[in-house]
């Protein structure tokens, strides 16, 4: 123990130097403003300036990334609080209490919630990496493709919570998510799939943005239009010492959700291909059931932006613990990181610790002090982002379609998928009408792949036989549970209706 | 609502038939030797859409859903005209885009959207439509080096790209 503190403080010397903390706060800043835009997230971040990484030593280089990868966490809260649009795929579960709070007038409370959640989840989790790095690598690597898909399907479970009373539109929802991931192509074939019309713009299939952006942004858009026929609408945002100090007491009963948050998205982090997104997700889901009032949850619970906010901040950590330790990407923006590590010379894997101590405890250390800004600037920009939320809804709404359709075109850079993000938002708008629960089909969009290819590789290993889910003992642990949470909200319904059967 | 909860039932049951048939491109069933074919996936997916929306047809004439009780109008006329409106320009704009690019056809589409829509007063709206691209071009081209789409404009960006780039 006292090896490793020696090591951590050595690291803080490190972080402390005058390039390095210049790096840091350059990095959170920088990665605030990303994450903070819809269509763009950490990976873009993390990937557009990798190559203006070379400029610094390897250390400034990969704490500066660091820094990023955490603002971008904070940052990707934003948008989805002030714009009910999810900065990126690991800002999904905040809108879904985030916007309610921010249409109540209570955005700034959200903000300041996601903002110190966010830093509890990546401190819990910095300190479980300090302590314990390689012995959770070895156990991630007991992880194959059956405990994966149960993972998935536990995924899937958690969120049947968010549908709602109509099961068979929440199903369809999550199904129709499924099917569109399956478009462009096959990954274990090869071959093109459901290449509707041999539109070339299909085979790089469907980019979750493009279904978030289109439902989230434009759907959204076109919905509160009907909602306040038109008329202008202020959002009653305000900000203040006082309310700020209010939003911390209300934070305090939440330290349960915290805390579950941050381990739970720390420990899906460290398994590989696993990150933030299935983590806050989750810890969502996990929130909702654990709630004494679980109805409130979709309609601004400030637990349910604090769970996921600290489990995505937790996540990132993990995700880096399989990189460092094992050479394995934990996320898609760590397997970025990873190619940056290699082009700078540096080997990951278990040697890692031992062949370079300065980088690495550099990395670590620099990811408590980019937490401790993340946390600050945060809070100091609130009011700016509330100003932005005060201007009139005819000025907001067309600025949020622009900055909709450049986020869409931004990934691809296809005007097919501009276009299919308008044909999302519209039919979207329409079937959110007749309530259908849309929120599951964009977290099945981006579940989908890695779902499908790992029940194909499990069965592949089983030859066929569905056994080999239940026949592992962490699979199989995984998917009783998820059963179990699947059928939990049937069996509520088929309770209720039996207590009251002249009511229908 | 009622009749507008039936046809999007049977419009996304025809869209998971849809699915079905066009998954059957590709192997359905096990392949030897490499596991479910690739259209084992998307195909059954598709039918569990189709039972879905099977189980939203009897929900429906058994009049068990909330939608499918209200006799209330999906969209009246104010609604359809928001609707034509924000997701017309919203069209146009898209379809501008291929051909003057977004340096113009975000500030046509702004001016519109707030001088027309918004009724704002001519100096406001010239501001925004002014900053916006420069802003936009700033951000996305130069910081982020993502080129946006600018139809037939492109040559008058050339001397840009050699000053900034």
């Amino acid at each position: 123990m006292e090896d490793i503190l020696s090591h951590l403080i050595g690291g803080f010397a490190t972080t402390f130097e005058p390039l390095n903390l210049g790096l840091v706060v350059l990095g959170v800043t920088a990665g605030l403003f990303i994450g903070a835009m819809p269509g763009l997230g950490s990976v873009n971040g993390v990937a557009i300036l990798l190559p203006m990484t070379f400029l610094v030593p390897p250390t400034g280089a990969i704490i500066f990334l660091g820094a990023l990868y955490y603002g971008a966490m904070y940052g990707g809260a934003i948008s989805s609080i002030m714009l009910g649009i999810p900065g990126a795929s690991t800002a999904v579960a905040t809108t879904f209490d985030g916007r309610p709070m921010a249409l109540r007038g209570d955005a700034d409370t959200a903000l300041v919630a996601a903002a110190v959640a966010s830093f509890v989840g990546g401190t819990i989790s910095i300190i479980l990496f300090t302590g314990f790095a390689p012995p959770l690598a070895t156990m991630a690597l007991a992880f194959g493709p059956p405990e994966e898909f149960a993972l998935m399907v536990l995924a899937f479970a958690t969120f049947i919570g968010l549908g709602g009373d109509d099961i068979p539109k929440t199903f369809f929802s999550i199904f129709i998510g499924l099917a569109l991931a399956t478009i462009g192509l096959d990954v274990v074939s090869g071959k093109p799939r459901l290449i509707f019309f041999d539109l070339p713009g299909f085979y790089h299939g469907i980019n979750f943005l493009v279904l978030a952006i289109g439902i989230y942004g434009i759907g959204e858009m076109l919905w509160v239009i009907e909602q306040t026929k038109g008329e202008v609408m202020l959002t009653k945002a305000r900000v203040s010492w006082a309310r700020t100090k209010d939003a911390l007491r209300r934070l305090l009963p939440t330290w349960p959700t915290m805390l579950m948050g941050s381990l739970l998205g720390y420990f899906v982090g460290v398994l590989p291909a696993a990150g933030a997104t299935p983590g806050s997700l989750m810890a969502y889901g996990v929130a909702k059931t654990m709630a004494k009032e679980p109805e409130t949850f979709g309609k601004g619970n400030i637990a349910g932006v604090v769970g996921p906010e600290s489990a995505n901040n937790a996540a990132s950590t993990g995700s880096m613990l399989p990189m460092l330790t094992l050479g394995i990407p934990g996320s898609p923006t760590t397997a970025i990181l990873l190619g940056g590590m290699v082009i700078w010379g540096l080997q990951p894997g278990p040697r890692l610790f031992a062949n370079e101590p300065e980088f690495v405890w550099g990395l670590i250390a620099s990811l408590y002090v980019a937490n401790f800004f993340a946390l600050v600037i945060n809070i100091a920009f609130i009011p700016a982002f509330i100003a932005v939320l005060k201007m009139p809804f005819t000025i907001l709404a067309p600025m949020i379609y622009v900055l909709c359709i450049v986020g869409g075109y931004a990934p691809t850079k296809d005007m097919h998928d501009v276009w299919l993000m308008l044909i999302f938002g519209v039919i979207g708008y329409l079937m959110r009408k007749l309530d259908y629960p849309l929120a599951p089909a964009v977290l099945a969009i981006v579940l989908g792949d890695l779902a499908e290819s790992s029940m194909r590789q499990s069965l592949i290993m089983a030859q066929g036989s569905f056994e080999i889910f239940f026949f592992r003992p962490i699979s199989g642990t995984i998917m009783v549970v998820a059963i179990a949470l699947l059928l939990w909200p049937i069996w509520g319904v088929l309770r209720r209706r039996r207590k009251a059967p002249a009511a229908a | 609502m009622r009749v507008a909860e039936l046809i999007m039932a049977v419009v996304m049951a025809a869209f998971s038939l849809a699915i079905m048939w066009k998954a059957t491109e590709l192997p359905v069933g096990w392949v030897k030797g490499s596991g479910p074919g690739a259209g084992a996936f998307p195909f059954w997916l598709g039918g569990a859409m189709l039972a879905c929306c099977v189980a939203m047809i009897v929900r429906w004439v058994r009049r068990t859903s909330t939608p499918s009780r209200s006799r209330a109008t999906y969209m009246d006329r104010r609604a359809i005209q928001l609707f034509i409106i924000g997701a017309g320009s919203l069209a146009a704009m898209i379809g501008a885009l291929h051909v003057i690019g977004v340096y113009f056809a975000v500030p046509l589409y702004l001016i519109f959207y707030m001088r027309y829509v918004g009724h704002h007063g001519w100096r406001l709206v010239a501001a925004v439509a002014a900053v916006t691209p420069v802003v936009a071009f700033f951000f996305f081209e130069i910081a982020l080096k993502i080129e946006l789409p600018k139809g037939f404009t492109e040559p008058m960006f050339y001397p840009l790209y050699d000053i900034f780039l």
